[in-house]
């Protein structure tokens, strides 16, 4: 079905992917061929079995595809929309050497959401083992891991600090891309797996940690959740935003409803958005969407950017103009913002990631009238709580440090997301929230 | 979907200032002096930091003074109804320690901040001076606690209705004439706190003040609430409320919290117009 045009999507928030029809997912499926040693799988951080679904797509049964899905991977709607598919199943899927890959994203999606709409079916629950995990945070690992959890029988209560569930899936990610209608049902379907949720609770503050500490096992899912500034003058002006803040005042509080809705947003004419990765496009579509001229500044080349490429593409095609090879050196304003002061960066050095590491170009400054400046940089883990378990090892940027199989180093702690490897997808947060739940219920049943 | 926190009760202390006790076990039972929680009263609402005036039992205390649509709306709860979400507490406690004598400072409704630190402050062993200031006399409150708690109680009005007639600081610089202080706590209004902090800063005696800016989710997600101390970024939230008052910005603090005064009018604009179509304006106000 395609998607839809952005002179019309920038006027609002509804989804621009619309997903595939039945006779389109069964022709898409219906291309797969059924690999017997299938690349996709291994690509998959979560071990969806791939060719499995995609058959009973072919097939017409889709009832037994979501099952499927459902069997690895609680949360499919959402990884159909927002997982980085090109370069894990779909990347290496044999179609891909001729012509295109098996559209895997979209099918996943196309499954979730025929069955949230057809009488969702709930996966088995073993019987009670009796023992108590306790999941901190709601995000995407999070919920992976109390999913697997309850699953295999064990008492799981998630702590989340916000009022609302989801982590970043609520708070970072736009109803563009993933609209949070989609987002609550998957988490009522986790719920609905006998998973208690404590939203308003931040274990530490509200939950102490002899309590926390009491549980049989302990699964940390706090995320990244700190967000970075570029450390320039002018970032403490009205009107400079880490993303963090301007996506949750309208992601999770609907400030672009205001005053329908009680939390205000600034709307500014024109917007500098600095960053290349997918929040920074974020950020970028969100102002947009708020009627602002919006500026995409990013200190290399567009090609080196950390985006998606589909979003990349988006950003582009809703009319965010990229100013790459530039870095902003300074904020100005009075009060509030009034631009942005930039350098032209060249690129030829090679750093030692692999990337040519960016110089600036001398007399190359220049000035950009924006009126606001949103600042997506990264985020790094969410020091809250981890630095307050003693004992609980953590490495030099503040994760927690652990094993494969999401171990700390207290033997019934374990972590998983971004509070462990740092800002990364969804997925992978959700793969290492699987192998930790597999690890913790092999500890919990002795084994 | 249900809202879990009951009012327990609801009382007006001066003209719009409101002292309300919650029924939030999560916040009550760790609560400690100087942290604060954050209210949503309802689906559409947005999240407010509140000091944590008192916590009894399973209950929290809240005192705040009717300053935009959210707290106007807040107001107008009844005993017996409920806020959709409290968080909380927030910040980190007040550092308390046996220091010798402190001062706690409470302007306005800052003066909801002070019992709790005093009372830590006294258990800590330590002779303790309150002084409690506002505009005029009906606009004081906690008076009687205050005196329950403290060593010494001075009250202060702007226009002299009450006690001595002036400012906190006035009070403050004739006891530092006096006697030695070795710490001071001050909390009040941003340009309250300015101003008397000022004058502990040439004796370079440690003081203490609570920032409010505006806020999110209050830990340290979001970066709203950043506050320059000491020519560094620090977030309210989770770095604060209470920084070292000789290295706070309060220009910038008082400059962000502006940012929103526009559409804070329309809000509250907005919510009067329909409170006055509900039949329900006029009478909550007192």
């Amino acid at each position: 079905m395609g998607e839809r045009p952005a002179e019309i999507r920038i006027h609002d928030f509804e989804e621009v992917d619309l997903g595939l029809s039945p006779d389109e997912a069964v022709a898409e499926a219906e291309r797969c061929l059924q690999c017997k040693k299938p690349l996709c799988v291994k690509g998959c951080p979560v071990g969806i079995d791939i060719p499995g679904f995609v058959h009973q797509v072919a097939e017409g049964n889709f009832p037994a595809a979501a099952r499927s899905l459902k069997d690895q991977n609680m949360l499919p709607a959402i990884c159909g929309r927002v997982c980085p598919q090109e370069t894990q199943c779909e990347g290496v899927c044999v179609l891909g050497n001729k012509e295109t890959p098996i559209r895997i994203g979209a099918l996943e999606r196309f499954v979730a959401d025929w069955e949230r709409q057809n009488n969702p079916t709930l996966p088995d629950v073993a019987r009670p083992t009796g023992k108590r995990v306790a999941v901190v945070g709601s995000g995407p690992a999070g919920l992976t891991a109390a999913a697997e959890l309850a699953r295999a029988g064990h008492a799981v209560t998630i702590f989340e600090s916000l009022h609302a569930a989801g982590g970043v899936l609520a708070y970072g990610i736009p109803a563009f891309r993933l609209p949070k209608d989609i987002v609550r049902a998957e988490i009522e379907q986790v719920l609905a797996l006998g998973v208690r949720l404590k939203k308003n609770h931040l274990v530490g503050m509200s939950v102490g940690l002899d309590e926390l500490l009491g549980y049989d096992a302990v699964f940390l899912a706090t995320g990244a959740g700190l967000p970075a500034f570029m450390g320039i003058p002018g970032e403490n002006l009205n009107g400079v935003y880490s993303a963090n803040e301007f996506l949750t005042r309208v992601n999770l509080m609907h400030a672009d409803a205001f005053p329908e809705y009680d939390t205000p947003v600034l709307h500014a004419g024109r917007v500098a958005v600095i960053g290349g990765g997918n929040v920074a496009m974020d950020a970028a579509r969100v102002a947009r969407r708020l009627g602002a001229k919006v500026y995409l500044i990013y200190r290399r080349g567009e090609e080196e950017m950390p985006a998606r490429r589909a979003e990349v593409v988006h950003a582009k095609e809703e009319g965010i103009e990229f100013l790459t090879c530039t870095n902003p050196i300074r904020i100005l304003g009075k009060g509030g913002v009034t631009g942005i002061e930039c350098v032209k960066m060249s690129l030829c050095e090679m750093d030692a990631s692999g990337r040519r590491s960016p110089e600036p170009i001398e007399g190359s400054e220049f000035t950009l009238d924006v009126d606001m400046v949103i600042q997506a940089i990264g985020t790094s883990p969410n020091p809250l709580l981890v630095s307050l378990i003693p004992g609980l090892e953590r490495g030099r940027k503040g994760n927690v440090v652990v094993d494969k199989n999401g171990r700390t180093s207290i033997p019934h702690v374990y972590a998983g997301g971004d509070i462990a490897t740092g800002a990364a997808t969804v997925i992978e947060a959700m793969g290492s929230a699987k192998r930790a739940a597999a690890a913790i219920n092999a500890m919990l049943k002795g084994e | 979907m249900k809202r879990l926190y009951r009012i327990e009760s609801a009382a007006r202390l001066a003209d719009r200032v409101y002292e309300y006790w919650i029924h939030a076990p999560h916040v009550a039972r760790h609560a400690r002096a100087g942290q604060f929680l954050i209210v949503r009263l309802h689906e559409k609402g947005e999240r407010i930091p509140l000091t944590i005036s008192a916590a009894r039992g399973d209950a929290v205390r809240v005192i705040f003074m009717t300053v935009g649509k959210t707290t106007e709306e807040l107001a107008t709860l009844q005993a017996g109804e409920s806020i959709m979400d409290v968080a909380g507490p927030l910040g980190r406690p007040s550092e308390i320690d046996n220091y010798g004598t402190c001062c706690v400072i409470g302007g306005g409704v800052g003066i909801a901040s002070t019992p709790p630190i005093a009372a830590e402050l006294k258990r800590a062993g330590n002779h303790v001076i309150g002084i409690i200031g506002a505009r005029s006399a009906d606009l004081l409150i906690l008076e009687d606690e205050m005196r329950e708690i403290c060593d010494e109680l001075y009250i202060t009005t702007d226009d002299g209705s009450r006690g001595v007639h002036g400012f906190a600081s006035d009070v403050l610089k004739r006891l530092f004439e006096e006697r030695t202080i070795d710490r001071v706590w001050i909390i009040g209004p941003a340009i309250m706190m300015k101003v008397t902090s000022a004058v502990t800063a040439p004796a370079g005696v440690k003081t203490y003040v609570s920032l409010n800016p505006i806020m999110v989710d209050g830990t340290g997600m979001c970066g709203s609430c950043r506050v320059s101390v000491g020519g560094e970024t620090k977030f309210a939230c989770v770095d604060g409320p209470e920084f070292d008052a000789h290295q706070v910005d309060f220009d910038n603090l008082m400059q962000r919290q502006r940012i929103y005064t526009a559409q804070e009018k329309t809000a509250l604009e907005r919510f009067a117009e329909h409170r006055c179509r509900c039949g329900e304006g006029g009478e909550q106000h007192g």
